[in-house]
């Protein structure tokens, strides 16, 4: 049996409280009139002030009397809802990445028992601690999304009535994007995962008591069926949760897109908590051949991930038909660094480090690998939120980094207390001997 | 020169297995094991050096890159820069989504290609090459130890029945 050592517990503490406070600094901060904004951008960095002062002194050299007045107030406006946005999109950043992650994992884990693999029944049960972080994560997400609907935010602009109102494109989507059916498909997603995730630990610990495989066998058919609602809902989940900040904008492979970069996340936070248990003896039946296994699919997904972000980049780009290639214009304008930077730190450096065999065997290049992943994955949900909801006003500040390590340390702590509540590793699987025995 | 080898026929793959570890233990020097399939392990018991043709494979690949990189940049910047559809000409960078599914299909051409025919020089292989396998039942159900012999036949026999050989032939080489 694992027991959370005080320390990491400690540590998980201290980050959420580090981080509530960030995220409280984040929304004190966020402007309320317009005045407020205003001051805010005056004062802002070099960057974004020259731009805005060459935008405005464009506009008084074609002033116009009245219209000019009337861009600059629409404009000043459009700047405060940014601001307000600041907080919630960091959150909402945030919320996602780690919730992404378990559900990445548990993507990963109804695959290992829906192809029988031999080499993974050993680390079942970090898979199945991770993915307890479900439960409270999709809690958070569908809170926010709840008090989106209820207009404390900006982030979805279908949500606005108003704005629908005067948008022919918004009100032929109204059917799908509608404040109810949202919410519906939200909880069916949410309510879906969490039971299969539920239901599989349970009988997955029940197969240790029992002096059968009947648990395995049903464990092994709702995880194929699982598998099967599983990419239908977070292709939708993804339209949802993701491309509908950006209502006027659509793409086909998003929803593959998000997958992958789901899956690779999660993979790595296998990687990472296998070594950080191993280092600590608690799995003493794991050898590097399954740390080399794990590498292998951090590498392989990592590519997996940059195929599908350039088949959408080089598609919208290389034809350039004006309504999709908005989406494109303002990453590359407004973030050029987090925009490129993400696709180095997610495919060039994992490509070169996790190349040579010998290395995905060393457990600090691993973990090493593996952080620089996640962070570039982090920034890949940044660029997927932040350009439809904060534009130009986006920063790396206090807010985001107070929501990554709220929710860095409430899932470092929800899934290392998932983990002491059952033996690390099975001990009925049909597969656990070969597993046990795994080389490669 | 006259030198003579002894050849250890086996019919299993464990045994053989267990006889190469023998073999070693004893500090004998395996010329050569004949076998009709790839059996796993066996190169680490003989203690045979890692291959390093996937360092080759790696090399090849960036010289494809290269390759490619340099061929475009010369074509579609340099050479001729048409305005084809509107596309950027200006300059490599700004034209370059358009050329990445050559680059990566040249990467993968030149790292499968030129490491095989690495593969096919190292290990001798060639069209109307002379077969070298000693028996012929090598392909087929048994596999062949070859050792030397230095004035030893009579304990490498000894050792070789020990070990579990179905039949042993003396020969020269």
């Amino acid at each position: 049996m694992y027991t959370f050592s005080s320390r990491l517990r400690m540590a998980s503490f201290i980050m959420m409280i580090v981080g509530l406070l960030g995220i409280g600094i984040g929304f004190m901060s966020a402007p309320s009139t317009v005045e407020e904004a205003k001051a805010m951008v005056a004062s802002h960095d070099e960057g974004h002030g020259d731009a805005h002062a060459e935008a405005a002194g464009l506009a008084e050299a074609n002033a116009h009397g009245e219209h000019a007045e009337a861009h600059d107030a629409a404009h000043d406006e459009h700047v405060l809802h940014q601001l307000q946005n600041k907080p919630w999109s960091a959150l909402y950043v945030a919320a996602f990445f780690f919730f992404m992650i378990a559900l990445g994992v548990l993507a990963f884990y109804a695959i290992q028992r829906a192809s029988q693999a031999g080499w993974s029944p050993l680390l079942f049960r970090v898979m199945e601690g991770i993915t307890s972080y479900l439960v409270p994560g999709g809690i958070i997400i569908f809170v926010i999304l709840v008090l989106s609907v209820l207009h404390m935010n900006h982030l979805f602009v279908w949500m606005d009535a108003d704005v629908v109102a005067h948008d022919k494109l918004l009100m032929g989507k109204s059917g799908y994007l509608n404040p109810t059916f949202f919410l519906i498909r939200a909880a069916i997603f949410l309510g879906g995962w969490i039971l299969y995730r539920e239901y599989s630990r349970k009988l997955s610990l029940k197969q240790d008591a029992s002096d059968d495989n009947s648990n395995f066998k049903l464990n092994f058919r709702i995880s194929a069926a699982f598998l099967v609602f599983y990419l239908i809902s977070e292709s939708i989940m993804s339209w949802d949760w993701i491309m509908s900040v950006d209502p006027h904008w659509f793409s086909t492979l998003f929803g593959w897109y998000v997958f992958a970069s789901m899956i690779v996340s999660g993979i790595t936070v296998i990687a990472m908590v296998t070594i950080y248990l191993k280092s600590k003896d608690y799995l003493p039946d794991v050898n590097n051949s399954h740390i080399h296994d794990l590498a292998k699919f951090m590498f392989g997904f990592s590519i997996f991930w940059t195929y599908l972000w350039f088949s959408q980049f080089m598609l919208i780009w290389y034809s350039n038909i004006p309504e999709e290639v908005t989406y494109f214009v303002t990453r590359i304008e407004d973030f050029k660094l987090p925009f490129f930077g993400m696709v180095v730190m997610n495919f060039v450096l994992p490509l070169l480090l996790l190349m040579n065999s010998d290395y995905k065997r060393i457990n600090w290049f691993v973990i090493l690998t593996g952080i620089i992943i996640l962070a570039g994955h982090y920034m890949d949900i940044f660029n997927m939120i932040m350009p439809s909801t904060v534009g130009d006003q986006w920063s790396i500040g206090i807010p985001e980094i107070g929501a990554i390590l709220f929710f860095a340390g409430l899932f470092i702590f929800w899934v290392f207390r998932a983990l002491t509540k059952a033996p690390l590793q099975p001990k009925r699987n049909p597969f656990i001997e070969e597993s046990r025995h795994f080389h490669y | 020169m006259a030198s003579k080898v002894i050849h250890a026929y086996y019919d299993d793959d464990d045994v053989l297995m267990h006889a190469v570890k023998k073999v070693k233990d004893a500090k004998y020097h395996i010329e050569e094991v004949y076998c009709p399939f790839p059996v796993h392990g066996l190169d680490k018991a003989m203690g045979l050096a890692p291959t390093r043709i996937a360092i080759t494979s790696f090399i090849y690949g960036c010289v494809g890159l290269a390759v490619s990189i340099v061929m475009m940049n010369y074509i579609m910047i340099q050479d001729w820069p048409q305005d084809i559809g509107g596309k950027p000409s200006f300059s490599y960078l700004e034209n370059m989504p358009a050329f990445v599914p050559i680059m990566f299909e040249l990467t993968v051409f030149f790292a499968a290609h030129l490491m095989v025919i690495t593969f096919y020089l190292r290990s001798k292989l060639w069209p109307f090459k002379k077969a070298e396998n000693p028996d012929v039942r090598t392909t087929d159900d048994h596999f062949v130890m070859e050792l030397a012999i230095h004035d030893n036949e009579k304990e490498l026999k000894n050792l070789l029945m020990d070990t579990g050989a179905v039949e042993i032939n003396v020969s020269e080489k």
